[in-house]
This record gives C-alpha cells, structure tokens and sequence, in this order.
C-alpha cells in the first residue's frame, strides 16, 4: 500500500497555491496566535456581522422612505441643530475613549477612570438628546406606527441608540472591575474590544447622520 | 399578571397534542427520576452541562439534533398519514392543526435537527482535525449551544401551552401578522428562532476565529484537511447570513407587538422586502447545511478508498465559490411574485451556475474512487447513496431554476419533493454517515455494522420511495399543505408515499436498535488503537475517546495529510516514531454560565410569547447578572500535570505499537 501510494502520487510542476509557510503565529506555520489576536479577531467578527444586521435596517428604510401613507416626509421633520449636537457629543467620546485607550497602555488607573467617565457621559448625553428627538415626533403624532417610513426611521436609529445603551451598560461593569481587579490581561483585552464597539457605534452614527437626516433634509 | 396566558392556553379538547406533550413529559420525568436515583446527577453536571469541553459540548448537540429529527419525523407521519386519509375526507387531522404541523415540522428539520446536527459534528470534529485543544471561546460556545437547546424548549413547549405558528416554516407577512395571525403561534416561532439564531452566530464568530487562527504549527491553509474547509464556508456564510434573520425577525416582531409598519398591508408597509430580506438569509442557509456535509462526504470517501481526496484545490475553489455565489440566488424563491422577466432571468442563471460548483465536487469524489481499494462500511455506503440521490435531486433543482418552468410547478408538490432530495440526500445521509464514523472517536467502540446496513437499506429506499411519487403528484398539479383533496389522480401515489414513510420508520427502528446493540455490546467493539478505519487526518491521532486535552503534545505538520504520511513511515519502520518531551497543558476550567444563560434567555422568550412583562425584566436582569459574575471570576483555568499527560499519551502509544507490531508480523 504504501509503495502504491508513493509512486501513484502525480507530478506536480507548479505547485499552484502551495507557498512555504508563514512562521509567525497564527498564521499557519506558527501554531495558534496570542490570545489577544483570538479576541481582538474574534469581536471584529461580531462587528461585522452587527454591520450586515444594520445594513438589513439601513435597506428597509431605503425601500420604506416615500412610504409616508399621507403623514410627514424626512423633509421637515428633524432640527439638524440638535442631530448635530448629538452628533459632536459621539465623536467627541470616541476621542475620550482613544485617551482612555493610552491610559490603559500606561497602566494609568486615575486618568483611565477620568477618561472612560468623560465617555459615558458623552454617550450618556448622546442617548438624552435623542430621546428627546423622539418624545418630540411622538408628541406631534409622528410615532413608529404613523407610517411605514417613520418605522424604518424609529427603527434604524433606535436600534443604534440601543447599542450605545448597552455600550453604557458595559463601559460602567467595565470600569468597576478594572477599580476593584487593576489591569489584568482579560480586563485589558475586554478594553480592546469594548473601544472597537465604541468606535464602530460611531461609522453607523456617520453612517445614519448622513444618509436619514443630511440627505433626508436636504433632497 | 400573567399576560396574555391562562388555562385555556392548554389544548384539553385536542387528545392528540395533549396526550403527545403528557408521553413527552412523563419520559423526561422518568429520565430525571433515574438519573437522580442513580446519583449521576453530579456527574452530568460537572462533565456535560457546564462543560466548555468543544467534544462534549458537540456530542450534546447531535444528541438534541437527534431527539428533534425524530420529532419533526412524528410531525411528517402525522402528514403522510392525514393526506393519506383525506381523500373526499377531513382525515384525522382539523385544519388548524394540520397547519401548526407542517409549519413545526419545517421549522424543527431545518433549524432544530439538521443545524444542530451539523454545528454537533464541527464542535466535535474541527478542533481535532486542526491539531489543537479546543476552539477560540470555549465558554461562549457552551453559551451558544445552550440557547440552541432553549430554542428547541420553546418549540416544544408550544405543543402544550398555546399553539404554534400556521403561517408555514417561514412566517410569510401579512399572513404572519397580527391581524391574520393573533394567537401567540408566530411569537413562538419568532422566539425561538430568534434565541438560537444567536446560538448559532455565536459559533459562527467561534468557529471562523478557531479555522482561520488557532491551528496546529504547519497547519497552512491547503494542509487543512476538506471539512475543515467546509466548515469554515459554511461559518462565513453564518456570519453574513444570521444577523439578517435576526434583523428580518425582530422587524416582524415589532409590527406585532408596536403596531410598526414593516410588512402590514396599512400605512405603506411592503410584504415583498420580507420575502427578499428572509430569503437572502434562508438560501444560504441550504449551503450552510450542505457545505459541511460535503466536507464529511470527502473525508469519508477519501478514507474508505484508501487514496488522498482527488483535486484538493479544485475542492477548496468549488467551496468557496458556492460560498459566494450562494448570496446571488435568493430571488429564485419567489419568479412569481413579480419581479419581472430580467431579474427572474438574472436569477436563473445565477442559480444554474452554482451547480457548476457541486459538479466540479462530485467529479473529485468519483476520481478519489476510482482505482481506489474501496471498503464499503457503514458511512461510505450513505456516500454512495448521496452521489447518486444528489445528482438527480440537484437536476430537479436546475430544472425549478428556469423561470418558466418553475411558473409551472412552484409551490406544488414537485418543489416539495425537490428539496427533500436534496436535503435528505444531501444533509441527513451526510449526518448519518458522519455519526457512524466519528462514533468510535467519540465513545470509544465502533457501532454494530449489521443494524447499520439494515438502516441504510432502509433509509435509501423508504426516502425513493416517499418522495418520487411526489414529484409525480407535483407534475399532476397538487400543491404543497393540503389539508384534504379530492382528485382520484392523485390518490394512488400519496399512498405509495405514505408506504415510503412506513419503509423510514423502520429505518429509524434499525438505527436506534443500532445505538443499543452496540452500546450493551461495547467491549467487543472496542475501538483500542483510536483509529479504526485506517483514517487519514490528525483526529485519528488521539486515543478514542480523545483526552480532554486532545493533544498530549501539539503536533508539528509537515505536508498535507500528515498523520497519514507518519503512519505510513511508522509502518515501513515497524515502529512509532520518539516519545515526545510532555509538559503541563492548560485548560479551560468549566463553567455553568451556558446554562444560566439559557435558563434566563427561557424565561425572556417565554414572558414575550405571553406579555407577561415584569417576569422579562427579571430575566434580563438576571442574564446581566449572570454575565457580571462570568466576567468577574479569577481563575479561568487549570492545569494538568505533565505526568498525568504522559500517562495517557503512553497508554496510547502503547497500543499503537503492539497494533504495529501485529501487522508486521501478519
């Protein structure tokens, strides 16, 4: 059998698609990569699949947009002065959150902690604002269940708001057990993965910012 | 206080699901008793339920995908037998009723048996095959395995409190709406689905970080044995797929329960970019089924013929182009609904073309055959079955690809007997070859052969026989979820399937006869050396079963097939090649946050179907809780001492050798 096996083997001249292979690791020739890689990869999977989730949101408000059964169209509706306030609010956290990020690389536990906080109030802010943008359709009758429209808008930018909450809801556990635990390496690798999902709440913001209310105001 | 629940939410005027749930309950009840009498309860829940151990956590998923196979099986006997009856007849089955079991047994087969099923076997078999200990998150996928398991609950749990959907196994809108649809059957099915589509998603992340950077040193992308490959395609494609469930779901979920807009006939709602948007998730899910099964299709085929796999790279190609090409086909789900003929023409040659894909695959499969020493086992005589099964099912597919055909035959029986040639053929003969081959890995002792034939007989010709006649009533113009018919013309082919469906049950009567004769006869199928079929990829490398640490020591991959090649080096020197150097290996230690999950992830799903609201938020807040405590515990793992490593190791190597030894002198 092994006779057979050897001398059965076809020439392969080219070789095609078979290189040496990487030594470092996780990269085949290498073994498994450091467990920070693993993480980081794996929560930059979970983001891209939260962005195909949005995107789904995103195309449902595309097709429902002319929707608007006789009530109000995006023209008219929503006071740019207050999105950009919202909007000035998120950026302005994702900075706080990259001081946090060098605090955390310096093993500063004072100026992590002032960082971070300066970040959830910021978000905090951000949530306040928009809560108010809504309580205001509401009270003028333009609610989720007025037209299919403004379910695709309560629902797209609802959706957001609801990954920030829970993006709260995580940054304050966070921080309470870096307090009390200090830097270990999970609580360093939670930071990584806390400050992508930071960052990537801010692409769907830019992403709503201008696709609902610029382009919606203005066309 | 309790929502919409109350005593008449138990059917006590329908005997059939009534007494189905009580039998269900009373096993369950005699299970609990038993295990607790015997006082292996302890022992259940430190090995299996918080276990985070990726061969335990799949050997749990096939167990659940197995119970549910049998209970979407019941659900197609009810079928078989009413449309058998109700011939200028009501059957035994009302309309209601008959309604909820198509629905749940679409629902089930595809999302709660053969999902499980195939995630059960990559659980199992990937991290094994990749040479490491474990996949990338071992606790999120005991998480994910156990909201899989609560999905199944909820399923369940609506054959005796409430009803289930009657909407079809997917909830079509505006059917599936509050309006035509105000019992809580839809909410079960949103529920459910909804909870363990996350599962699902979960191992999807788990699985692609495990393939693509946890792999043993040298293991490069073309040493990755095929269902490795396989698995991932079909991984990426969860990745890309499930969050459009969920998004589709939880849009159908907020027109019932806020009065939203989505789908509704009223205020500008579209019905149609429901179709588009579950599509675009439900086609490549056929792939995310089917993928997998190719890839355990080429490990059996290339083993039982004794040759390498045929075409690798043309294999590793083919699989990544269906990967792709799967999220161009969608629209063929629905030519009549009105895209018009550009875009109906757009999808059918998209959907031709994937089938180029598979055929490069079965020409690989053939050519691995051919001039191969061919053993004909258990698993490899289910191969066989599928290439020819597939070949003919996939041509019925091509044929529902051209528009005008499928204007003819949509929706009729023809479509139904189409993917269950497929499906069956393809996905189930895939999972049950899988089972009798990495059985002996798993439990250590082979399963017995002669019961195993019995039921492959059976399968393969009760599955022609229940489903040919349907592509013949399909052509005669009956359409699918007929509850009662009166056309003479049909009449003689639903009995012959109904015949088919009595061939399955015996089919199912030699497999479990299989489990028991060779569990009650397991030392004489013991499997000593940990590798029983002459296997060809680095699982057959443990002792079966495997040690929690799979690996004594991670092995070094030098070329393509590489425990192969150092068998076949340990033969020409008539012996095993030098002990290794053992050192401690670090594991991660259990952990019980899975199932509270799951426990807490019940109770949210089961509030929502009833609007009982308070007892959500105290399920959310104690999943919040559970997940405060998993992340605030100190020591995520412990060690195993280099002797203990070693001691299994040597057993092993010891058999091993005296195999050895035994062949050379033979």
């Amino acid at each position: 059998m092994s006779v057979a096996d050897s001398t059965l083997r076809p020439a392969d001249p080219y070789r095609l698609g078979y290189r040496a292979p990487n030594l470092a690791r996780g990269h085949g020739g290498g073994g498994p990569a450091t467990k920070r890689v693993i993480v980081g990869y794996g929560f930059w999977l979970f983001l891209l699949s939260d962005i195909v989730l949005f995107s789904c949101l995103f195309a449902a408000y595309a097709v429902l947009a002319d929707a608007t059964a006789g009530g109000p169209s995006a023209r008219g509706i929503f006071d740019l002065n207050r999105v950009a306030v919202e909007t000035a609010c998120l950026l302005a956290s994702s900075f706080s959150c990259g001081l946090a990020t060098i605090a955390v690389a310096r093993r500063n536990q004072i100026l992590a902690q002032v960082a971070l906080t300066i970040t959830g109030l910021l978000g905090l802010a951000f949530l306040l604002l928009e809560a108010s943008e809504f309580a205001a359709l509401h009270a003028h009758g333009y609610g989720p269940t007025r037209s299919a429209f403004l379910t695709g808008f309560f629902t797209l930018v609802g959706c957001h708001g609801l990954h920030v909450t829970a993006g709260l809801l995580w940054l304050g556990t966070m921080m309470a057990q870096s307090f009390a635990k200090g830097f270990r390496p999970d609580i360093g690798r939670r930071f990584l993965c806390f400050s992508m999902f930071w960052h990537f709440l801010d692409i769907i913001w830019v992403a709503i910012f201008s696709l609902v209310y610029l382009v919606g105001t203005r066309l | 206080m309790l929502g919409k629940l109350g005593w008449n939410a138990i059917p006590f005027d329908q005997p059939i699901p009534l007494t189905a749930g009580a039998v269900v309950m009373l096993i369950l009840l005699g299970i609990l008793v038993f295990v607790i009498v015997k006082g292996w309860l302890p022992y259940l829940w430190k090995e299996w339920i918080t276990s985070v151990d990726h061969k335990h956590i799949g050997i749990m998923y096939v167990l659940l995908g197995l119970v549910m196979l049998v209970r979407g099986f019941i659900d197609a006997i009810m079928m078989r037998s009413q449309q058998a009856l109700a011939f200028h007849a009501q059957g035994y089955l009302p309309p209601e009723h008959y309604d909820q079991v198509f629905s749940a047994h679409g629902t089930i087969m595809v999302l709660f048996a053969a999902m499980p099923l195939v995630i059960g076997i990559m659980n199992f078999v990937v991290p094994l095959q990749l040479g490491v200990r474990d996949v990338a998150f071992p606790t999120l996928n005991s998480v994910s395995f156990w909201l899989t398991a609560t999905g199944a609950l909820l399923v369940n749990l609506s054959l005796v409190v409430g009803e289930f959907a009657r909407t079809g196994w997917l909830p079509y809108p505006p059917l599936s709406e509050l309006r035509y649809s105000p019992g809580v059957g839809v909410d079960y099915y949103l529920w459910a689905v909804q909870i363990s589509g996350v599962g699902t998603l979960l191992t999807g992340i788990n699985f692609v970080t495990t393939i693509l950077k946890i792999r043993a040193p040298g293991m490069t992308y073309l040493r990755m044995p095929m269902f490795c490959w396989t698995a991932l395609a079909s991984c990426l494609l969860i990745l890309a797929a499930f969050p459009v469930l969920t998004a589709t779901l939880a849009m159908l979920t907020l027109d019932r329960y806020l009065g939203f807009h989505f789908f509704t006939n009223e205020a500008g709602g579209n019905a149609m970019m429901f179709m588009n948007l579950i599509w675009a998730w439900g086609h490549p899910e056929v792939y995310i089924l089917v993928l997998p099964a190719f890839g355990i299709y080429s490990e059996v085929i290339s083993t039982f013929s004794g040759k390498p796999l045929f075409g690798y790279r043309s294999m590793v190609a083919a699989t990544l182009f269906i990967c792709i090409v799967s999220f161009c086909t969608w629209l063929h789900h629905f030519f009549t609904m009105g895209a018009g003929g550009d875009v109906n023409a757009v999808f059918g040659i998209t959907t031709s073309i994937i089938a180029v894909g598979t055929g490069v695959k079965m020409y690989n499969w053939l050519f691995t055959m051919y001039g191969g020493r061919i053993r004909f086992d258990t698993p490899m005589l289910w191969s066989l079955a599928f290439m020819t099964t597939f070949i003919t099912g996939g041509l019925t597919g091509v044929l529902l690809a051209v528009p005008p055909a499928d204007f003819v035959l949509h929706n009729s029986l023809f479509l139904v007997a189409h993917f269950h040639h497929v499906i069956v053929g393809g996905v189930v003969f895939a999972l049950l070859a899988a089972i009798a081959y990495w059985w002996p890995k798993a439990f250590g002792f082979r399963l017995h052969e002669g019961w195993g034939r019995a039921a492959f007989w059976f399968g393969f010709v009760g599955f022609y026989v229940t489903f040919m006649p349907l592509y013949v009533v399909g052509i005669l113009g009956m359409t699918r979820r007929l509850q009662h018919y009166d056309v003479p013309e049909w009449r003689s082919w639903i009995l012959i399937s109904g015949l088919g469906v009595l061939i399955l049950i015996g089919a199912v009567i030699c497999q479990v006869a299989q489990l028991v004769v060779s569990i009650v006869r397991k030392n004489a199928l013991r499997d000593v050396t940990g590798d029983p079929w002459d296997g060809r990829t680095l699982e057959w490398a443990t002792p079966s079963p495997p040690p929690v640490f799979n690996f004594a020591v991670l092995p070094q991959v030098k070329e393509a097939e590489y425990y192969w090649e150092a068998k076949r080096r340990a033969r020409e020197a008539a012996r095993l090649g030098k002990e290794p150097d053992y050192a401690p290996v670090e594991m991660p230690r259990n952990s019980p946050t899975g199932f509270v999950c799951a426990f807490f992830a019940t109770v949210i799903g089961f509030a929502l179907i009833w609007h009982i609201w308070w007892l959500m938020i105290v399920g959310l807040v104690g999943a919040y809780a559970t997940f405060v405590v998993f992340a605030w515990r100190d020591v995520p793992e412990y060690a195993i001492p280099a002797e203990e490593v070693a001691r299994i190791d040597r057993a092993n190597r010891a058999a091993r050798g005296e195999a050895l030894t035994g062949e050379a002198l033979a």
